[in-house]
């Protein structure tokens, strides 16, 4: 399914970003060298990548065990650099602490393999740790494989979708206030740079991807100022790509038509909450959120975190959680280190013992542990 | 929080028959009506119809064709109308916008005739693309103060999806939220939106949706938000629901992160069928859409828009410009939405007689429109459910005239 490898997407993607924000007269200075051996590619010490894991909230530390223990039993090298940051309300001061030491490993090492942290309702003053993360690292592009699994059926078939979504300003730009008692104002923020930079990437992954047809989901028939920019941004960027079809359509139309007729759509990019809204429902398509990979890529740092976004509250510690999206995560990261053959091997493992059909956690239907089903991987891995 | 109430107090309701697909076996439910003192005496309620009988023992009904397949789908709703023998007396009225001080208005005729009945049922209207252009279905829903957007949707037998069983039910926000339209240019390249959200708009329909959870016997209110970004905003709306909860004790309340809804909703609809959603503008608009998508797209989805005063009942698929006038078009959405209008009027008898009957010609599958996969037009469609409501009637006296000449 990774076969798409995002690594030649990342590289496509970093070409076309650096192009406008370099001045002309250095163009000629850059070759392809210093794109290649650029940021995106991590210094190894020892032989070895050092990449930060965030287990997060819910089930992610189970879920996360399951990954290490696959990758280590695949001598993959990688050392792992864990920062346990919790979004939880746990009384002690140290979640600050421990989010700015996320924050700067993964500014270190450039690579991170994260789970989901929880966000209170109640909790006031304080915005998200996902979405501070993913501004402060400035890791503007969500990109979520939604494809059907062969061998695990859904309602629906030949699903093969890509929604790349901004991550960084919209609705979450968490910018709120009240005006009188009652009252509140709630500001989106669309701006041209970002469209463009996120339109881009679309279209270079898209480019990189062999795939055929981006569609801009937008809602410029209500709010004709910010998701018209946003509509019209891709549009331009789109006429850079004549070889890929480029057409919109309306959020509620585009909800719609996923539930119907998935099968149209190919790569989808949207603004914030909109993504949060399709890649939900796309998940719902192929079989939920325990098996949909994603990742969050930026100029500098690159975090890869399970495609939709569920902490797993309620499930955790009773070993039902499905490890499969992390694991595929981690995956596609190994591709995006070049490590493919690490990668094939385990991707192929996830797959067969999926196909198989034999060991599945709760949310697929089965009963079998976490543990248990990464033991079936580990299996299938030493078989192969 | 109960300084809303005197709003809720201006307006009353019977939103009681309004549940489109609702079925006897959940009326008892009004029983509960009686146990409960506050906030739901009868004449308290958020929107009752208000309207009265003429002198000719009909209702009158302002009648918005509207543009595109509009003329030949509402043709049909009357046809099937005076075969049902409803009380209903249409009375057509134009809306086509016009410029008053710079200002798109609807005509005033339209808008008298709407509030002299309180009650009206819309066909598509086409927006004008073009700017400073309103649209009219907002225009209307201003004039109004529409501020509930009512939107079952139920499976339809015969008509098959991935989907079987589905039956939800969802009401929007309509007035507020991301659809302010408050919006501006802060520097070249960085466009402000916002959203606004009032804790009085939001106790309305709030307290709306409760009114209709117990009048249609789904005792679950869910309240949908995304209050973990948005802390202040969706926070505001989830407190209020909190609050109204507390009026309405016998019904059950909780809450759930939009991307929870949208992901389970998809995998298995069926959960949310005991169950009343109400949510905020952009996400109920979303996921009425995709409601709408898992029993067979907007072509089958009735829609009711209700406001202190006058409610509108409509269909919310497009005007289809292009196969307007070839007698293709499927009026089984404004349809459902006549029949929610007829719920809503009390008009039971004739909502359950009418909807029966497109039920099992749709269930037929005999003579159903091109977009259903029949070959029907529309005309054909809308006779074969005139005559099962001619049969129904006929066997019901037959067998009345059987039993008493017995």
């Amino acid at each position: 399914m990774f076969s798409r490898s995002s690594q030649r997407a990342a590289q496509a993607l970093l070409r076309s970003t650096h192009a406008p924000c370099q001045p002309a007269s250095s163009i000629a200075a850059r070759s392809y060298a210093t794109v290649n051996a650029d940021i995106f590619k991590p210094t190894k010490f020892g032989g070895k990548y050092t990449v930060t894991l965030i287990p997060g909230d819910g089930i992610g530390a189970e879920v996360s065990e399951s990954v290490k223990t696959i990758f280590k039993a695949d001598n993959v090298p990688i050392e792992w650099e864990q920062v346990d940051v919790s979004g939880m309300e746990t009384g002690d001061k140290h979640s600050e602490e421990l989010f700015r030491e996320s924050i700067a490993s993964l500014k270190r090492n450039k690579l991170g393999l994260k789970g989901i942290l929880h966000t209170p309702v109640e909790r006031s003053g304080h915005q998200s740790f996902n979405v501070a993360l993913r501004q402060e690292l400035d890791i503007y592009a969500s990109i979520v494989l939604i494809k059907n699994i062969p061998g695990y059926e859904t309602r629906h078939k030949n699903v093969d979708l890509c929604i790349i979504r901004e991550n960084t300003e919209g609705e979450y730009s968490g910018l709120e206030h009240q005006s009188v008692s009652g009252v509140v104002e709630s500001l989106k923020i669309i701006t041209r740079t970002k469209s463009e930079r996120i339109a881009k990437f679309a279209f270079a992954f898209a480019l990189a991807n062999n795939r055929r047809k981006v569609t801009c989901i937008h809602k410029a028939n209500i709010m004709k100022l910010a998701d018209g920019l946003f509509r019209n941004t891709v549009k331009r960027v789109g006429e850079e790509y004549p070889t890929i079809e480029t057409n919109d359509m309306i959020v509620d139309n585009a909800s719609m038509q996923c539930v119907s007729r998935p099968q149209q759509f190919d790569v989808m990019v949207m603004p914030n909450l909109y993504g949060s809204i399709l890649s939900n429902i796309g998940a719902g398509l192929v079989g939920g959120p325990g098996i949909v990979p994603g990742c969050n890529m930026g100029r500098d740092v690159a975090v890869f975190e399970p495609g939709c976004r569920h902490v797993g509250l309620d499930i955790k510690g009773k070993d039902q959680a499905n490890p499969i999206a992390l694991i595929l995560s981690g995956s596609m990261m190994l591709r995006h280190l070049g490590l493919d053959d690490h990668a094939n091997r385990i991707s192929k493992a996830v797959y067969d013992v999926i196909a198989e059909g034999k060991v599945r956690t709760r949310d697929m239907g089965g009963n079998s542990s976490t543990h248990e089903l990464t033991r079936a991987v580990l299996d299938h891995m030493e078989a192969a | 929080m109960l300084a809303g109430r005197c709003l809720a107090a201006t307006a009353r309701q019977t939103v009681s028959r309004q549940a489109p697909h609702t079925h006897t076996l959940f009326r008892p439910a009004c029983a509960h009506l009686q146990s409960r003192t506050y906030a739901t005496a009868e004449k308290d309620k958020v929107a009752k119809f208000k309207g009265q009988k003429g002198s000719d023992g009909k209702y009158l009904v302002s009648l918005i064709e509207g543009d595109g397949i509009g003329p030949e789908i509402s043709q049909s709703v009357k046809d099937i109308f005076s075969a049902a023998n409803a009380p209903i007396k249409w009375e057509p009225v134009d809306v086509t916008p016009r410029l008053k001080d710079g200002r798109t208005v609807i005509p005033d005729e339209a808008i008298d005739s709407i509030t002299r009945n309180y009650v009206a049922l819309k066909g598509p209207l086409a927006t004008p693309v073009g700017k400073g252009h309103v649209s009219l279905n907002l225009t209307l829903r201003r004039t109004f103060n529409l501020f509930a957007n009512v939107r079952p949707c139920k499976s339809i037998q015969g008509y098959k999806t991935p989907y079987d069983g589905v039956d939800t039910v969802l009401i929007r926000e309509n007035t507020e939220g991301e659809y302010s339209g408050i919006e501006h240019v802060v520097v070249d390249g960085v466009v402000q939106s916002i959203k606004l959200i009032t804790k009085e708009a939001s106790e309305r329909v709030l307290r709306f949706a409760f009114q209709y959870a117990q009048d249609v016997g789904k005792l679950k209110v869910r309240a949908v938000h995304k209050a973990t970004i948005m802390k202040m905003s969706d926070g505001l709306f989830l407190s209020t629901a909190r609050d109204v909860a507390k009026d309405f004790p016998n019904i059950a309340f909780d809450a759930e992160l939009l991307d929870n809804t949208c992901l389970k909703v998809v995998t298995d609809p069926t959960p949310y069928n005991d169950k009343v959603l109400v949510m905020p503008n952009l996400y109920g608009d979303i996921l009425s859409d995709m409601c709408a998508g898992l029993i067979g797209g907007l072509g089958l989805t009735p829609s009711g828009n209700i406001g202190d005063e006058c409610s509108i009942f409509e269909a919310v698929h497009g005007s289809a410009p292009d196969i307007a006038g070839k007698g293709l078009a499927n009026p089984t959405a404004l349809l459902l939405s006549s029949v929610m209008m007829l719920q809503h009027m009390g008009l039971n008898e004739y909502a359950d007689k009418i909807q029966s009957a497109i039920f099992k010609t749709l269930a037929q599958g005999k003579t159903i429109t091109g977009d259903l996969g029949g070959k029907a037009k529309t005309a054909e469609y809308a006779d074969a459910v005139s005559f099962s409501i001619l049969s129904l009637s006929l066997s019901l006296s037959l067998s009345l005239f059987l039993s008493l000449s017995l």
